[in-house]
């Protein structure tokens, strides 16, 4: 429902690291998202599309990863892959279990374009 | 030396192009950065720095959140008429329209913010900064923030709060947390709300939600309220107040980061 927002603070985060990286181009973005982060991927990536323009990723492609949810089970010394409402170790059951992976809404890569100029003047 | 960013590294490419009659060479650079950064890394800056305005002043910011008419103002009267002589209570009020909440609530005599989204199906860090600027916060213990009628959005978005809390009416279904995990595992309390109805309901189960909230891995207690039996109230104040006891005593954190569960047992 607020994917666009999302792809608001998104770019927000790439313009830093552009910036910190005079970079001149964003060419790619990498973000990895888990089911639990509440953003859903397709609408995402729609968003982006429309919120890149006018931003120095206008021309960038969005590559999203998708996590998987993962919990941990202190007994049975295990990582169970889970449904996102079922948050329960594979072997016992137990919900007293660390959440691992499917939670994050995470910038991870941008492939950039840095250019410097010079002129040599020629005739 | 490139002399616009310093770099030494001779470029891979250049691109020459002529343009009258002068040849310029740029040299590209092409590069994959790694990062690992939240995407709501400024709403949780804001955010952390919201909770440090808060702890400066030893307030308690609870985050109430339900879907649309849950319950959410009629609690918070309730819960002024149960504790409002013995703390200060301030509420910030998030819709899209209206100040209807905020009315309600100052007609209590308690300070009340009103923030109109507009469209906007949450609260973020910023609304709420500049909420808290509007506010005496020298004049207050326990600050509710009571976010947008939503089950969906307002789960993502750190407010600066210490807690999270979370209705869920008997009249909706108690299949709930499991359609709606996000915000139900954040939840570091569950209020079964309108338990005065239960009598006339045969289709909720307070324990099928129970047990659907268990299902997120989530210790939250589970209490059952009517804002209409103050007498009900007496859990949920009680831990209101250990909740403001320990947000006075230490260090506070985001309240979904659980590295100690001891923080979401009943009664602590």
């Amino acid at each position: 429902m607020h994917e666009l927002s999302i792809c608001q603070s998104l770019l927000g985060e790439v313009e830093r690291a552009a910036t910190a990286n005079k970079a001149t181009d964003v060419n790619k973005i990498t973000v990895a998202v888990g089911p639990l982060c509440g953003v859903e991927p397709p609408l995402l990536a729609r968003a982006f599309e429309v919120a890149r323009m006018g931003t120095i990723a206008e021309r960038a492609a969005i590559e999203i990863e998708i996590l998987p949810v993962v919990v941990w089970c202190e007994t049975c010394a295990i990582d169970s892959p889970v449904a996102a409402n079922a948050l329960l170790c594979g072997r016992c059951g137990n919900w007293q279990v660390e959440l691992r992976s499917g939670a994050e809404l995470q910038l991870t890569r941008i492939e950039l374009t840095t250019c410097a100029d010079f002129a040599a003047v020629a005739g | 030396m490139c002399e616009q960013c310093g770099c030494a590294v001779a470029p891979e490419v250049v691109h020459v192009s002529e343009h009258a009659g002068a040849v310029s060479a740029r040299p590209i650079h092409s590069r994959s950065v790694e990062i690992l950064t939240g995407i709501l890394s400024e709403n949780d800056n804001e955010a952390a720095h919201n909770r440090e305005h808060l702890d400066a002043h030893g307030i308690l910011a609870v985050n109430l959140m339900s879907s649309p008419g849950s319950g959410k103002t009629s609690l918070l009267e309730a819960t002024i008429d149960a504790i409002g002589d013995r703390f200060r209570v301030a509420v910030i009020e998030g819709d899209l329209e209206t100040e209807n909440d905020a009315k309600r609530i100052r007609a209590k005599g308690v300070p009340a913010i009103q923030i109109t989204t507009g469209s906007t199906c949450h609260l973020d860090a910023h609304m709420v900064h500049d909420a808290l600027h509007a506010l005496d916060l020298s004049a207050v213990d326990i600050l509710f923030i009571e976010n947008v009628g939503n089950l969906v959005c307002p789960a993502s978005f750190d407010l600066g709060q210490h807690a999270n809390v979370t209705l869920l009416a008997v009249t909706e279904g108690d299949d709930k947390p499991a359609k709606y995990p996000v915000i139900f595992r954040k939840s570091g309390l569950v209020l079964l709300s309108k338990t005065d109805l239960l009598d006339v309901l045969d289709d909720f189960s307070p324990d099928k939600a129970e047990s659907h909230i268990r299902a997120l891995a989530n210790p939250a207690e589970v209490m059952r309220v009517s804002s209409r039996r103050p007498d009900t109230l007496t859990p949920w104040t009680a831990w209101l107040e250990a909740r403001l006891a320990s947000c006075r005593e230490g260090t506070t954190r985001r309240p979904d980061i659980r590295h100690q569960h001891a923080h979401y047992r009943a009664g602590v």
